[in-house]
């Protein structure tokens, strides 16, 4: 019944009862046959399950200690930063590990989109993937107006506010989500209740993406289907050692951040306790939500009978929303961009937008960061639902070589750096 | 760690990658234990807290007879000026009769002034003998009610449950009238 | 192509870190720091000095809410010295067994007490400007401690022509907006240092400026020393697996 083989007589009686020796082996072990060609670009989405973990162990030792109490909840996080034993260990642990997770996300989500790993047949893992990255967003924004100091309090009124964009109901469901009529204790607690279980219900929607992950397994740089046990090596040995090794340098970069940058990332407002008299002068959300922040404030004028603020509110969230879609926007055959030299060249394209539309969400909502903004904008949406389905029919791809066995001599070229790393393997 | 995995090359080969297999295992589980300490040295008492631990106690409006309760590092603390027949009857108590043996002259430092901790050695609730009224056990001192212990009018257990003595906290007079406790 | 993408990158990138700086009035003077990089060490007697200007001046009107005496030992005392500052201050207690409050000496275990009994009472004291709680303002700000110092030694100077300055404003040219209600707090020889450093207003300010930071990073030198054990065991450690990698590797083929 099992195929498991042992020796060890204790994990043969657990194995006999429980098989998760042979789930292990098959999920991530002997028996689950991997593409031999996986670039260390492969290595994010372990990354990301680790930086998941460091926070969730941080989050959980920290809400030890915290109090989610406007009276208290700065001076709370103050005390875990001076008296607590290693408190600012944990807590600089956990805030740049929001941010080490949105880095090697975003690394991974561009990864997907290069080499076409959204294509048919993994267009729910894909879909998946959105759901954890929407779980995230939420749970960062909560988290970071637990400290209540200024940056967490005009955040969280400022976004919470875009639902009052919504016709007839918007201002009744601002009130329902502030539960009182501004920002207070309310909002406070039932966001540090939310920013705790939403965590779990990402680590539901993770096992569920890497679920839909073995119905078909990897995704390659190649982007072909493997053909044969001679394009496939085991899990184990061969990627958890290089998952390991990855994580080792992720934890290299992690704790230079920690322990020598612990606030680069953070805003100096956040350092003054939350005053709801006081709006600071810049409200900027976090690094990770400039590109869709400038997205929002980039519609200044009505359209029709839309107001401005709601087409903000609508485009925000339909620049994430129209990943899901992604699978079939772009109808291209070929998945790999090592065989699209179009859609390679645009790919970077829309990598350069993302960054101009966070540097322009970092800015004030004025000229010209306003046009370039708006001009980003336009492009986003048009790389979306203009140039990926135009491509889809126009693009000449390069032929694609026969297996992933097979060396590539003419076309593939070196890519992303590292993605020609691992034919030396081949 | 995938030592298994592995056809075997034998040799000199096989040595290294033995030891680079070893070498990768006590890192990885020297470097996990590393970070592990943090987290549960976390829920310690903090650096605040191990500041607050003493208070300061005026022992003027106490008068003979009278026992009172203050709060020391969130645990109350008994205080009785004892009457010198009380002090009598402690000290005439033979070290053999008692669970726990220890003389009343060992747990004062004026014989007049007990100060101890009121909590039971047992599992740690409070006992009686405070307040005009409450019952004082079988050796007229304290009365644990959750499982029957009884003090004497030294505070060491004479009955029941309760292993040890109510324990003698840390403390001196820093006059004739006020004690600093911790 | 590539090429160009590259430059976008690079360009948006810089312009970032310029930007962040530009919003606060006048760029900052180019201090150095010994807190500064990763073996960056807090310096004793500048921290003793700037407690004394904190004390003598500061303290007048700046809560800091966060700091209790017995940290006070991070800067070098000892538990004599921090008791007999905590005991110059007079702490509100209670209550006592009669239901009121009262007054006692501070302990080493109190924080420091704050010149108003809350916010309102301070803005009312102060021509309706709150003086903001020091215990982190060498974080809150951008580059919080050059603009710290530069605001205290170097900030004060005549507005230029047609600048309006009202009733209780000062102007400062580090300051954002660069009317300022705190009037120059720190002139030559405010205070007569302990160890007979000169206290010229630059001198003053680079101290208390160290004390601040001090204060709202108490940690820094732990956390500098343990960084520099822990970056150099992961970058071992990442060595070792990429060996054991390759080794695994290599039965390929």
């Amino acid at each position: 019944m099992s195929d498991f083989q042992t020796t060890n007589p204790i994990i043969k009686w657990i194995e006999y009862r429980l098989p998760v020796f042979s789930f292990l082996d098959h999920a991530v072990g002997s028996k689950y046959p991997t593409p031999k060609n996986l670039s260390y670009w492969w290595n994010f989405g372990s990354l990301a399950g680790l930086a998941l973990v460091i926070l969730m162990v941080t989050g959980i030792v920290l809400a030890m200690q915290y109090t989610a109490h406007v009276d208290y909840a700065f001076d709370s996080v103050e005390r875990i930063m001076r008296d607590v034993n290693y408190g600012w260990l944990i807590r600089y642990l956990h805030m740049n590990g929001g941010s080490f997770f949105f880095i090697v996300v975003y690394i991974h989500i561009f990864r997907g989109m290069y080499y076409g790993s959204y294509k048919a047949p993994r267009e729910l893992l894909w879909m998946l993937g959105v759901a954890i990255l929407l779980a995230m967003m939420a749970t960062a924004f909560m988290g970071y107006v637990l400290p209540w100091g200024q940056m967490s309090f005009w955040g969280a009124k400022v976004i919470t506010s875009l639902f009052s964009a919504f016709p007839l109901i918007g201002e009744d469901i601002v009130i329902w989500l502030w539960g009182g009529f501004s920002v207070d204790n309310p909002t406070l607690n039932r966001f540090f209740s939310l920013h705790y279980l939403l965590p779990f219900v990402l680590v539901g929607i993770v096992v569920v993406h890497i679920w839909a992950l073995h119905q078909f397994g990897s995704n390659n740089p190649l982007g072909i289907d493997t053909k044969g046990p001679q394009d496939s090596i085991p899990f184990h040995p061969y990627y958890t050692v290089k998952d390991l090794y990855g994580m080792a340098v992720f934890l290299v970069f992690f704790a230079a951040a920690v322990f020598f940058f612990p606030n680069a990332m953070g805003e100096a407002d956040n350092y003054i306790e939350a005053n709801p008299l006081v709006t600071p002068a810049h409200i900027v959300p976090e690094w990770y939500f400039l590109p869709f922040y400038a997205i929002l404030r980039s519609i200044t004028f009505d359209i029709w009978f839309l107001s401005a603020k709601l087409i903000g509110v609508i485009l925000m969230f339909g620049s994430i929303l129209v990943l899901l879609i992604l699978p079939w926007l772009d109808r291209s055959p070929v998945r790999s961009s090592k065989f699209r030299p179009i859609h390679k060249q645009l790919f970077w394209v829309f990598v350069a937008d993302c960054v101009v539309l966070g540097w322009v969400g970092a800015n004030p909502a004025e000229p010209p960061y306003l046009y370039i903004g708006q001009a980003g904008t336009a492009y986003y949406f048009a790389h979306f639902f203009v140039i990926l389905p135009l491509l889809s029919v126009l693009e000449r791809t390069r032929p694609l070589p026969s297996s992933i066995g097979e060396p590539v001599l003419k076309g593939g070229g070196p890519a992303m750096g590292a993605a020609s790393k691992p034919m030396e393997k081949a | 760690m995938t030592d298994s995995a592995n056809p075997s090359h034998g040799g000199d080969g096989e040595t290294r990658r033995d030891f680079l297999y070893l070498l990768a295992g006590a890192g990885g589980a020297l470097g996990a234990a590393a970070a592990v300490w943090p987290l549960i040295d976390s829920m310690n008492p903090a650096a605040d807290v191990l500041a607050l631990a003493s208070s300061e106690v005026d022992l003027e409006p106490i008068e003979l007879g009278q026992r009172i309760t203050v709060t020391w590092r969130g645990n109350p603390v008994f205080i009785e000026r004892r009457p010198p027949a009380r002090i009598e009857e402690a000290r005439a108590v033979p070290l053999d009769d008692l669970p726990d043996p220890e003389t009343d002259e060992a747990r004062v430092q004026r014989a007049e002034w007990l100060v101890m901790v009121g909590v039971c050695t047992h599992l740690g609730c409070i006992p009686k003998g405070q307040k005009q009224g409450d019952p004082l056990g079988l050796f007229g001192g304290w009365f644990c009610p959750c499982h029957g212990s009884h003090y004497d009018t030294s505070g060491r257990i004479r009955k029941g449950p309760a292993p040890k003595n109510l324990v003698v906290p840390p403390y001196n007079f820093v006059d004739d009238t006020n004690i600093l406790i911790g | 192509m590539k090429r160009i993408v590259a430059g976008v990158l690079s360009a948006a990138l810089l312009t970032f870190s310029v930007q962040t700086q530009a919003a606060e009035g006048k760029a900052l003077p180019d201090y150095t720091w010994e807190f500064d990089g990763i073996f960056g060490k807090f310096d004793r007697a500048a921290m003793q000095r700037g407690y004394q200007v904190y004390r003598e001046v500061c303290a007048g009107c700046h809560a800091m809410r966060l700091v209790a005496f017995r940290n006070l030992a991070d800067l070098g005392y000892d538990a004599d010295q921090i008791k007999a500052f905590a005991a110059e201050a007079t702490v509100i207690d209670g209550p006592n067994d009669e239901g009121e409050m009262f007054e006692r000496a501070g302990r080493p275990a109190d924080r420091f007490p704050s010149p108003f009994p809350n916010d309102k009472a301070a803005a009312a004291a102060n021509g309706g400007a709150t003086p903001p709680d020091l215990s982190l303002m060498a974080k809150a700000r951008p580059h919080g401690p050059s603009y710290v110092r530069a605001l205290l030694s170097e900030g004060y100077e005549d507005p230029p022509a047609g600048f309006e300055i009202l009733e209780g404003q000062n102007y400062n040219s580090y300051f954002p907006g660069n009317r300022i209600a705190m009037a120059a707090p720190l002139d030559d020889d405010a205070v007569e240092y302990q160890d007979g450093t000169p206290a010229s207003r630059d001198q003053m300010s680079a101290d208390v400026t160290h004390f601040l930071m001090w204060a709202a990073e108490p940690k820094l030198e732990q956390r500098k020393q343990m960084g520099i054990k822990v970056v150099l065991f992961l970058i071992v450690l990442s060595g070792i697996l990429y060996a054991v990698k390759r080794k695994v590797w290599a039965d390929l083929h």
